[in-house]
């Protein structure tokens, strides 16, 4: 390495410029942009302004019902805030400003639909927690009359006869879901692309349609009776579209370099799915099902169709009739008995839960995203490292033995003194 | 060091004809197992919906016979009792229902996708797309239930006065609401098209949101940037950029969501009160469903009526099915590539 005249530096042939610049001892502040106050509080302005103009109207004058307050509210808020903006800012802010207060309005009325829904049922639910007991879980109805206090009766054969109905339907789509998804994206071609969009069609099979199915197919041909067993199927028929579809969009995620990599060592199709694919989509398939379960737990009218209403406990999904809790919950809910209302709550309520804590499950498995691991599986993958470390030394060293024998066998004499 | 190229004087004759050479794959025995099950899989999934139009249509061809197809599409009556019915008054009903569930779904899962895509970031973004999916998991009956009792009797004094200021619209007609009364009929408008459309739109919410989510959020960045860089206000870059690329994803969203509340029963079973007319008075009480009149009739059911109930059922099949396969087709044209290896 020399120097040149012209102060680079050689490398070979190659000449490496360097900068004669004192280094910066210190970071000049930067400019930031930022809007200003009169842009930052004209939004908070126009809430305020927005919310005392609709209290105003409302419940100081008197002028509008209580349900036109926020209505009103917003609409003045909007007129507010589209002025004061127009104050400063040309017409193309103000198309900007209103439609984002528009969009945000749409995601927050949604949020609230959905909160406004779970929190009521729950809210019915808790009211009630005083007058309904434990045994609520514990019985059956089958000696419950209409008027019977809410003491008495129970959902257990509800609850009985979704966690065989569910637990069926699971058995029969987890492994066809998965298959049908395994063959949708590794195997793929034209034929693939037909199932595809036949899947996709599927998930919006009408849910009374797959009990007219099921119905028509199961129980007029073969068993004759309602049974828990057809009310499984079709559950499945339901659940295995959505399945498909959810597994088959974790799968697409695979990283084709890991593919490419397992068949490149000399793995073939299928150990290559099952070493490579399956443990990279693992925590995205779990969830997959977890959610394709949460579905299938709240169909009730293929129930309607298949199951039968009954109000005993049936342990047997084969023969005779056997409830589940949404169908439950429907039941009571249409029943003229306040207590028995009552009890729809509850049961939906029960029913909410358990789809939230599905829901919640699904989502903490499924929140890492597919190689990225865990603390626990860093620790256990670092374990496993170790010990395969021990192996691979203690082979290294019985392959180097090897190695000296047999060169010792061809040249006896290396070595020799 | 110098090094020459030589080209090769290519074509030479007797060399050009050479044939490619065949690539013929191997698979071991396990690999050829796999394919086949998993191909088995994939056509057990076919089978079952060539089964469930076959079986439908077997058991609906009784039922139709006896009327004749043209009297079974106008009739509007439902009587299989009296060999007399037909779905017109039923599919009306349902597309009435699916209509306002998508009048009032559509804007709001708009504008929640491009809130989502556009508006939040970091943890706002990840709570609302865990909300979107679980309102999707939420059971239809918890929905029926609130509609039942808590939004039933909060929409009625809307109901009320859409009809007091705009009953000259003769969709908006209340048959027997007299708007000078002052202490409104509540049960004319309890068990509305309106009300049992307002419940299904939140059923449908989720799955348009997510597909139009997903397509937004597929909108190269480039161009956005470029719209940015063009001195678009973020408006503007919507309106440009994330609309025109996400219509595809904005049109079939829409149409599964229409298929989804074609079919949706125990919901409008729980609200609706079942009339076998065409009621085009949406804030009126009275509407039907195909979906809700199988739920309703199929429990005093003879083989004839069953049949009947059968071919309704194909009928709503069918609709689904021709929304769905256009939905898939024009979702599948906007985002050709999907398929390619990521």
């Amino acid at each position: 390495m020399s120097t040149v005249p012209n102060g680079g530096e050689f490398i070979g042939s190659t000449v490496i410029p360097t900068v004669h610049l004192t280094p910066r001892t210190s970071e000049p502040e930067r400019v930031q942009f930022r809007p200003p106050l009169h842009q930052q509080l004209a939004l908070p302005g126009a809430i305020i302004g927005g919310l005392a103009f609709g209290l105003l109207l409302g419940p100081v004058l008197g002028l509008i019902g209580t349900g036109w307050v926020p209505i009103t509210s917003f609409f003045w808020m909007l007129a507010t805030y589209a002025v004061l903006t127009r104050l400063t800012e040309d017409i193309q802010a103000v198309k900007d400003r209103f439609s984002g207060v528009m969009i945000a309005s749409a995601g927050v009325v949604v949020v609230a639909a959905l909160v406004l829904v779970v929190l009521f049922v729950l809210i019915k639910a808790a009211k009630i927690l005083g007058s309904i007991h434990f045994s609520f879980l514990t019985t059956d109805m089958g000696l419950t009359g209409p008027l019977s206090p809410l003491s008495e009766g129970g959902v257990k054969h509800a609850i009985v006869g979704t966690l065989e109905q569910i637990g069926i339907a699971l058995a029969i789509s987890v492994p066809l879901g998965i298959a049908s998804a395994l063959f949708l994206n590794e195997i793929g071609g034209r034929y693939a692309r037909l199932v595809r969009t036949v899947v996709e069609a599927m998930t919006a099979l009408p849910s009374v349609v797959a009990g007219l199915f099921i119905y028509a197919s199961v129980i007029l041909l073969f068993t004759k009776q309602f049974n828990g067993f057809a009310a499984s199927l079709a559950i499945t028929v339901l659940m295995l579209p959505i399945m498909i579809r959810s597994a088959d969009v974790v799968l697409r995620l695979v990283p084709g370099n890991l593919r490419e990599a397992g068949l490149a060592l000399g793995a073939g199709q299928w150990s290559t799915v099952r070493r490579v694919v399956l443990p990279t989509v693992r925590s995205g398939l779990t969830t997959a099902i977890i959610l394709g379960t949460a579905h299938g737990i709240g169909e009730t009218a293929p129930v309607l169709l298949t199951s039968g209403v009954t109000n005993n406990l049936n342990f047997n999904p084969f023969n005779g009739p056997q409830i589940s809790m949404p169908l439950a919950a429907l039941e009571f809910i249409k029943s003229p008995q306040p207590d028995m209302r009552t009890r729809g709550y509850a049961t939906a309520a029960l029913l909410l839960l358990l789809v939230l804590v599905l829901f919640v499950i699904a989502r903490l498995i499924g929140g890492q995203q597919a190689g990225i691991l865990t603390n626990g599986q860093l620790r256990r993958r670092a374990v496993r490292s170790v010990r395969d470390l021990a192996r691979i030394e203690s082979n290294h060293a019985l392959i180097k033995a090897q190695l000296e024998e047999r060169r010792r066998f061809h040249n006896p004499n290396e070595g020799a003194p | 060091m110098t090094t020459s190229t030589y080209l090769p004087d290519y074509p030479v004759s007797g060399f050009d004809d050479a044939e490619p050479r065949v690539i013929t794959v191997s698979h071991a025995p396990v690999d050829q197992a796999f394919r086949h099950v998993t191909r088995l899989a994939g056509s057990f999934v076919l089978l079952i919906m060539v089964l469930v139009g076959t079986f439908l249509a077997v058991k609906a061809t009784r039922a139709v016979k006896s009327v004749g197809i043209w009297e079974f599409l106008t009739t509007q009556e439902w009587s299989p009792e009296t060999n007399h019915f037909g779905i017109a008054a039923l599919l009306f009903g349902t597309v009435v229902v699916a209509l306002i569930a998508l009048v009032v779904a559509l804007p709001l899962s708009l504008g929640g996708a491009l809130f989502i895509t556009e508006i939040s970031s970091g943890f706002a973004k990840s709570v609302l797309t865990a909300a979107i999916d679980l309102m999707a998991a939420v059971p239809s009956v918890v929905y029926g239930l609130f509609g039942l009792v808590y939004l039933q009797k909060h929409m009625v004094p809307f109901a009320h006065w859409l009809s007091t200021y705009f009953g000259w619209i003769p969709i908006f007609k209340v048959n027997g609401a007299d708007p000078k009364n002052p202490l409104p009929n509540d049960a004319l408008y309890t068990s509305s098209s309106l009300i049992g459309g307002v419940i299904v739109s939140m059923m449908i919410i989720p799955i348009m949101t997510s597909m139009m989510r997903e397509s937004f959020s597929r909108a190269p960045s480039g161009e956005r940037e470029g719209a940015y860089a063009l001195g678009a206000t973020r408006w503007g870059m919507i309106r440009t950029v994330v609309l025109p690329f996400g219509r595809g994803g904005i049109i079939g969203g829409t149409m599964l969501g229409l298929g989804r509340a074609l079919g949706e029963t125990i919901a409008v079973y729980l609200i609706l009160s079942p009339i076998f007319d065409i009621n085009f008075h949406v804030l009126q009480n009275g509407g039907n469903t195909v979906a809700m009149t199988i739920a309703l009739r199929y429990g005093e059911a003879n083989d004839f009526t069953m049949s009947a109930l059968m071919a309704a059922g194909l009928s709503l099949f069918l609709m689904t099915m021709a929304i769905n396969f256009t939905a898939s087709a024009i979702i599948a044209r906007s985002r050709s590539g999907a398929e390619s290896e990521a």
